[in-house]
């Protein structure tokens, strides 16, 4: 299955990624981005958007599970 | 009894601006900031014109890094076209500006309360009447008669609500900034470079800060954000330009050259700033129009509190309140960045070479505008005039 994978020790917090979700899909506290997956539908904005390359969408192999 | 008569989500300017005036009008006000500071991060270039800050507060001078008297725009070719003349505006100290606003919130009466993320809203009837948050990981919540969605482009308060505030990628410029210092800029000119080869679909600044300090950033357009990562072109740009320069801050962002939503008003919530989408589409300044909102909204709040009428209809005096000041011109300046969007780099050199024509010395901002108006319909003079005024 394809999913938003979240480089590690990467994201700055700044929520663009967050503003241009068309699904509300994207969760940001003070320093905690979290992608729902089960609301995500894999449109893949948010990778483009994120100005630091964070976010990426790939193939889910088992130990980069995400899942809240 | 509410906890609270207004809870305004977010304490950035819109949010404090909106504090204050609701406190002012005699409403119990909180403000919930889920950072642990106001004020910091700072994800901002941080210039506002003089006569835009002058609308709201006297400028104090703990809150300026430099004043700029002289704006140079640079075309992709590297024509420079600079408009020298009259005070034009600042580059803040946010950190400090920040904090003093929203001190002025708690001076009228309001109080704030940081590391309090909001993560939903609480509903009667249909209509909002609070909110839900987390103080430090605690869960916690607080009713109120209005909820003021202040939270930033990043705002989720809207979407709550059932109000559509999901930007589209052509109106989002996707932003890196690095505040630097050693580096030999003007202290007192900002600086804008236009073009594909800097920012496709955005621009780069040269922000100066004081001591050989400055704030360097560039924002791409969402659209073409999936070629053009913010942070490698800026890089590149380091590299050639400032070459020596240390980096002391970093920071994404990301700025809603949007239209104002269509609704940002609801039955007990009102939206503002950033999270109404207020900012100028041209140059994404946004702290200026951000108190404007900020400003109106705080005062509609404190008004239905004293009515006791919290409907979306009431709240329709917000809205006119914003069309009137800001939103027409704002409708303008959208169109504007339209059409600059639509500028090859050859269009923009063309029109920088018939501006460099105009001679120095008339080069102040008006004069550039008016003379070069009437040769050709420049574009670019809109830009700068939006600039002059941020
Ligand atoms: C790189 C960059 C450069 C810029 N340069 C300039 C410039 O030079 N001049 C200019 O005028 N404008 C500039 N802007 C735009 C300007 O920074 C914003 O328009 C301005 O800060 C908007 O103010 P605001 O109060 O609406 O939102 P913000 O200042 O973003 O404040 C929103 C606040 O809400 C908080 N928040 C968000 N969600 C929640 C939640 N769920 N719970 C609690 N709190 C929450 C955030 O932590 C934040 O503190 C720039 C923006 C960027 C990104
Ligand atoms: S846009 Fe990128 S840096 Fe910003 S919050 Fe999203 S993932 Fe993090
Ligand atoms: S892929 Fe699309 S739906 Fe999923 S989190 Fe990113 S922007 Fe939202």
């Amino acid at each position: 299955m394809i999913m938003i994978h979240i480089k590690e020790n990467k994201c700055d917090f700044c929520g663009t990624c967050v503003a241009v979700c068309p699904v509300d899909a994207i969760e940001m506290a003070e320093a905690d981005l979290k992608i729902i997956h089960e609301t995500c539908i894999d449109c893949d904005i948010c990778v483009w958007i994120c100005p630091i390359d964070v976010l990426e969408s790939r193939e889910n192999p088992e130990e980069e599970v995400v899942n809240d | 009894m509410t906890d609270f008569d207004v809870v305004v989500v977010g304490g950035g300017p819109a949010g404090s601006m909106a504090a204050w005036y609701a406190a002012k009008g005699g409403a119990k006000t909180i403000i919930l900031e889920k950072d642990r500071d106001i004020g910091y991060p700072v994800r901002c270039g941080e210039a506002v014109s003089d006569a835009g800050l002058r609308q709201f507060v006297e400028p104090e001078p703990n809150w300026i890094a430099a004043s700029i008297s002289n704006i140079r725009m640079v075309s992709p070719n590297g024509t420079v076209i600079d408009t020298a003349g009259q005070a034009l505006g600042y580059v803040l100290h946010r950190r400090i500006f920040d904090y003093d606003i929203a001190n002025k919130a708690v001076q009228a009466g309001a109080h704030i309360l940081t590391k309090a993320y909001v993560t939903g809203l609480l509903f009667d009837n249909g209509r909002v009447s609070g909110v839900e948050y987390e103080y430090l990981g605690e869960k916690r919540t607080l009713s109120a008669k209005v909820v003021i969605g202040a939270d930033g482009v990043e705002s989720r308060v809207g979407r709550w609500a059932g109000l559509r505030t999901a930007l589209k990628l052509r109106d989002t410029e996707s932003c890196v900034q690095f505040s630097v210092a050693n580096v030999d800029v003007d202290p007192e000119r900002i600086d804008f470079y236009v073009g594909h080869n800097y920012a496709p679909g955005g621009y780069l600044w040269v922000f100066p800060k004081g001591d050989g300090k400055a704030n360097i950033g560039l924002g791409v357009v969402g659209s073409e954000a999936k070629h053009y990562k913010a942070i490698d072109l800026l890089n590149r740009f380091m590299e050639k330009e400032f070459p020596n320069a240390s980096t002391l801050t970093m920071i994404c962002g990301g700025v809603p050259v949007a239209k104002t939503l269509k609704k940002y008003t609801a039955d007990g919530i009102m939206l503002t700033g950033d999270a109404a989408r207020m900012v100028n589409p041209v140059t994404g300044g946004g702290i200026v129009s951000g108190m404007h909102g900020g400003k109106l909204a705080g005062t509609t709040a404190a008004e239905a509190v004293e009515a006791g009428d919290f409907s979306e209809k009431f709240f329709d005096r917000y809205v006119k309140g914003w069309n009137k000041a800001g939103g027409e011109d704002h409708a303008r300046l959208y169109r504007i960045a339209d059409a600059v969007d639509s500028l090859s780099d050859p269009d923009l050199d063309d029109i920088a070479a018939s501006l460099s024509k105009v001679p120095q010395e008339k080069r102040s901002l008006l004069k550039i505008f008016t003379t070069a108006a009437k040769k050709r319909p420049s574009i670019l003079i809109d830009v700068a005039r939006a600039f002059a005024g941020f």
